[in-house]
């Protein structure tokens, strides 16, 4: 379980979240959902440790993320942010291979390099595995991340905006994964999600945010209805069926 | 959106990259190649024209120049490697940024508060030692300041950093002015690159300070791999960030010190060494990486000094025509678009 307890962040004197307490339940898919500048992404940032904590508490599986070694979360909870240009010129298998630092500290052994071949190929990235970063793709590279924190082997996996760069075909896949990984390896997933119907579909328990605040936040069906998504968006949206979980009928 | 993903021209351009991976044995290959051909040089340099008098006198002169050479080289090389690690930069090099100057300024005040003689009065050794720590200090809290702070603005950091050398180039400069010429003939010696006055009795102390700096420079490795990945990945493999970045640092500045110390500052060698052991060695392993640019900059050094001092009689400089070689460098990674 991810605690949050009032938790608030400025960023050069702008506030960007006001006073958040939330939970993050283990063994779920959690989706942060919320318009552009709802304060999601700094959010996950804070529960990463990538930006310092300015008040409030957080604590990963029991870790308060402020006190405890970063080397030891980096065994806990695996994150990956929006920014992902690498000056360095890397092979693909290179970047993925960094997913198990944590873990060897630079001295790789036969289960971590098992490790990576089986994240490759977990995201179809086997052929270019020899590619360079910069001769592939933009949603090939993103693919590549999000292999090297698969790679991570952690029990919580936070992921910011994933399904940049993907197409449908590869968006699709990654959730199927995510989803097996909470259902059958017994992992949390965070993610930060736009396109809202990967949340409506896939995830266990979402969470709305808006100008810094939760606004709601509870499993799928309960949050994903037209009155709220309406107020959240300050839009009307209409929200259908489909096989038993809501569609978002945000584009029309 | 990315269109490139739609674009099979993607794959089809580069058919051999997914052939297969380049055999591991190439890095050490080269490195060998370049260790051998250092030695080589080393070798003409030592004994070419050898008479049979004064043989002791002279094998010692030779000795001496080659030492401080590749002192420098490693120093040069090494520290370039660091510095463009922890600015996520292929651009930006020490001098750039204004370590040398800082070395350069904190000279100009030693000499005006102390006063040329009692500078001279020091032990040298001590001193030295003293100037790398405070060096180290200085250049810590200011580019750890400006690194962890500004490091998600690049622009800003470049012209801060560019800004900075200009600053302690010119507060040097005005100290220059106004301090009495005799001292001021001590500070000179610092502040334009020579590589025919080498200071040979810094030479044993800097020679163990740049082995133990490149030492633990190269423990890190793996660690600097790491950092290389920019700092939200790295914090996210559990990395100390902040604390690597300081060392870091502080290992540039150890090296820089010592470097400007023995010839004065160079501003574009380390750009044209870190350029060549990136393009040479083609990976990102700092393991490779560290020892190819100390290499390549040792021959680089040494096979040059040789050709103008014993080839061109002195007819040139080999300072300027580095510095020229690198600026011509520097221009075309900014064309390239390399600068991000």
């Amino acid at each position: 379980m991810i605690q949050i307890d009032q938790v608030s962040h400025q960023i050069g004197g702008t506030p960007i979240l006001h006073d958040i307490s939330t939970t993050l339940p283990k063994g779920r898919l959690t989706a942060l959902i919320g318009p552009n500048g709802a304060g999601k992404s700094t959010l996950l940032r804070l529960i990463g440790r990538l930006e310092p904590l300015q008040a409030g508490r957080i604590t990963v599986a029991g870790h308060d993320v402020a006190t405890t070694p970063t080397d030891r979360l980096a065994r806990v909870m695996a994150i990956l942010g929006q920014q992902t240009a690498i000056a360095s010129r890397l092979r693909l298998s290179e970047l993925v291979a960094f997913g198990r630092w944590p873990h060897h500290k630079g001295r790789p052994g036969p289960a971590d390099r098992a490790r990576v071949t089986q994240a490759l190929e977990a995201f179809a990235l086997a052929p270019l595995a020899h590619r360079f970063l910069d001769e592939v793709s933009g949603g090939q590279a993103q693919r590549a991340h999000i292999a090297m924190a698969f790679a991570q082997d952690t029990d919580w996996l936070l992921l910011d905006e994933p399904l940049n760069n993907l197409d449908m075909a590869h968006a699709r896949a990654l959730m199927s994964r995510l989803r097996a990984l909470v259902d059958h390896a017994g992992r949390s997933v965070a993610m930060v999600v736009h396109e809202i119907n990967y949340a409506a579909a896939w995830a266990d328990h979402v969470i709305a945010m808006k100008d810094g605040r939760v606004i709601a936040e509870g499993p799928a069906a309960e949050v994903l209805t037209e009155a709220l998504l309406s107020d959240l968006y300050d839009a009307p949206i209409r929200v259908g069926q489909h096989l038993g979980r809501p569609l978002v009928l945000h584009h029309v | 959106m990315d269109s490139r993903a739609l674009d099979p021209g993607i794959a089809a351009r580069r058919p051999e990259a997914a052939a297969g991976p380049a055999p591991d044995r190439r890095p050490a290959l080269i490195l060998g190649g370049m260790a051998l051909l250092l030695a080589l040089l080393a070798a003409v340099w030592m004994l070419q024209g050898l008479g049979p008098g004064n043989r002791g006198f002279i094998l010692g002169l030779r000795a001496t120049k080659l030492a401080a050479l590749v002192t420098v080289a490693v120093a040069v090389g090494v520290s370039t490697i660091l510095f463009q690690t922890v600015a996520a930069n292929r651009v930006l090099t020490p001098s750039i940024m204004g370590f040398d100057a800082l070395y350069v300024l904190l000279q100009t005040v030693l000499v005006i508060t102390l006063g040329g003689a009692g500078l001279v009065g020091l032990p040298p050794g001590a001193k030295f030692l003293a100037e790398i720590a405070v060096m180290s200090a200085l250049a810590a809290t200011l580019f750890g300041t400006l690194l962890l702070r500004g490091a998600r603005d690049v622009p800003r950091m470049i012209l801060t950093g560019v800004i900075l050398g200009v600053l302690f180039r010119s507060v040097s400069g005005f100290l220059g002015r106004i301090m009495d010429p005799n001292e001021f003939a001590v500070v000179q010696s610092v502040s334009f690159a020579s590589f025919n006055r080498v200071d040979a009795t810094l030479l044993p102390l800097a020679m163990a300070v740049t082995a133990l700096a490149v030492a633990l420079a190269w423990r890190m490795s793996a660690r600097l791999d790491v950092l290389a990945l920019g700092r939200d990945p790295a914090v996210s493999l559990g990395l100390a960030h902040r604390g690597v970045t300081l060392a870091v640092l502080a290992l540039v500045a150890v090296l820089v010190s010592v470097s400007t110390a023995l010839v004065g500052p160079v501003a574009f060698f380390g750009l044209i060494v870190a350029g060549l052991a990136h393009g040479l060695m083609r990976t990102a392993a700092h393991a490779v990486l560290l020892p190819a640019a100390g290499l390549s900059a040792a021959i680089l050094l040494v096979g040059g000094q040789w050709l103008f001092e014993r080839q061109l009689g002195q007819a040139a400089t080999l300072s300027v025509v580095v510095e020229f070689a690198g600026g011509l460098f520097f221009l075309y990674l900014l064309l390239k678009g390399r600068i991000r």
